[in-house]
């Protein structure tokens, strides 16, 4: 099994207006280095060794992605994140 | 402002059948069908599990909330069983009208340029709209062109988007089937409410025309005209049934 990892963005020239919310909120909170947001998708499928990459190719295009107005990447077998999990405490999680 | 005069009781118009998909999630087939049966034709209820269109002889795709909308608005019941045999019937010239939700899967299918996003104000936007009339269609066809029409609009996800070269593409082949007048209600590309395939027979519309049918209800009856255009246009073509 392994663990392939597909990103979509909306294209460049297309407004993200969740993006620009977020970015708004952060203006608000006080982190003014932030020049701009642009928000996407994250799949993690896990697939069936070995790993068939034109298929996966063909599931962002036609399923995970809608290429008119987005783009996507695929990346086979990533390193996982270095700090997975949140190094917040959970309480400050849930709250 | 008015469409033309329906002619329910008509036995040509009768004998049209307009098949409407129910998918889970839909919330407007009901008034659709409804809609088919004021404008005097004959609904027939169609379902996204099965390859049966029932050789209806024109398929509306409802509003509503496919398959939770979840991944994109109306991309998962664009994989649907009976999207396979409405795309096929399309592209042999069944005409097909998507509203609202039936929209953006008609844009998710590849039989409709462009895309249905999130409004750029982020709200849920539930109005009477005004629109006008920009193509004549087999959809529009009982209206005059340029006409405008009050029809509810109601969508968090409608506003058109495309690359500046697939609204160009758009404009110039005169593929705008209708505009949003006196206020965008969503921030699409160009005031677009509405395009058509080239054939202008797979059509698509953000607002709401099967909510203006009744004055009971509705804002106006204007929305009547988009039914009885297909009525009317069957009825005179005897076009061909879907499989």
């Amino acid at each position: 099994m392994t663990r392939v990892v597909v990103e979509v963005m909306l294209k460049p020239e297309i407004s993200d207006p969740q993006g620009q919310a977020v970015h708004g909120a952060l203006t608000r909170l006080g982190h003014r280095g932030v020049q701009g947001v642009r928000q996407g998708k994250r799949f993690e499928l896990e697939v069936s060794d070995p790993v068939d990459e034109l298929a996966i190719q063909q599931i962002a295009d036609t399923l995970l992605a809608n290429p008119v107005i987005e783009d996507f990447t695929v990346q086979v077998d990533p390193p996982a994140p270095a700090n997975a999990r949140s190094p917040l405490p959970p309480d400050r999680l849930t709250s | 402002m008015t469409a033309a005069v329906p002619r329910p009781g008509s036995d040509d118009l009768a004998q049209v059948r307009v098949g409407i998909v129910t998918f889970p999630g839909s919330l407007d087939d009901g008034d659709a069908a409804r809609a088919v049966r004021l404008a005097g034709g004959s609904p027939v209820a169609l379902w996204h599990g099965t390859h049966d269109l029932d050789s209806v002889d024109a398929v509306i795709l409802p509003g509503g909330f496919s398959y939770g909308d979840y991944l994109r608005a109306g991309a998962i019941a664009s994989f649907s069983p009976i999207m396979r045999e409405v795309i096929d019937a399309a592209k042999r010239g069944v005409p097909v009208l998507g509203i609202c939700n039936g929209f953006q899967v008609l844009c998710e299918s590849g039989l409709l340029p462009g895309a249905l996003t999130r409004n750029a104000h982020l709200h849920f936007r539930n109005r009477d709209q005004r629109l006008r009339i920009a193509a004549r269609t087999a959809w529009t066809a009982d209206f005059a062109e340029g006409v405008e029409i009050v029809v509810p609009v109601k969508n968090g996800e409608g506003r058109y988007v495309g690359t500046v070269e697939t609204l160009d593409a758009v404009e110039a082949e005169g593929r705008v089937l209708a505009r949003y007048v006196g206020g965008n209600p969503n921030g699409s590309a160009r005031d677009i409410a509405g395009v058509t395939d080239p054939t202008g027979r797979i059509v698509g519309l953000m607002p709401h025309p099967e909510h203006a049918v009744e004055e009971l209800t509705g804002p106006s009856t204007d929305g009547l005209g988009f039914f009885t255009s297909i009525l009317v246009s069957i009825s005179r073509t005897g076009a061909g049934r879907a499989a």
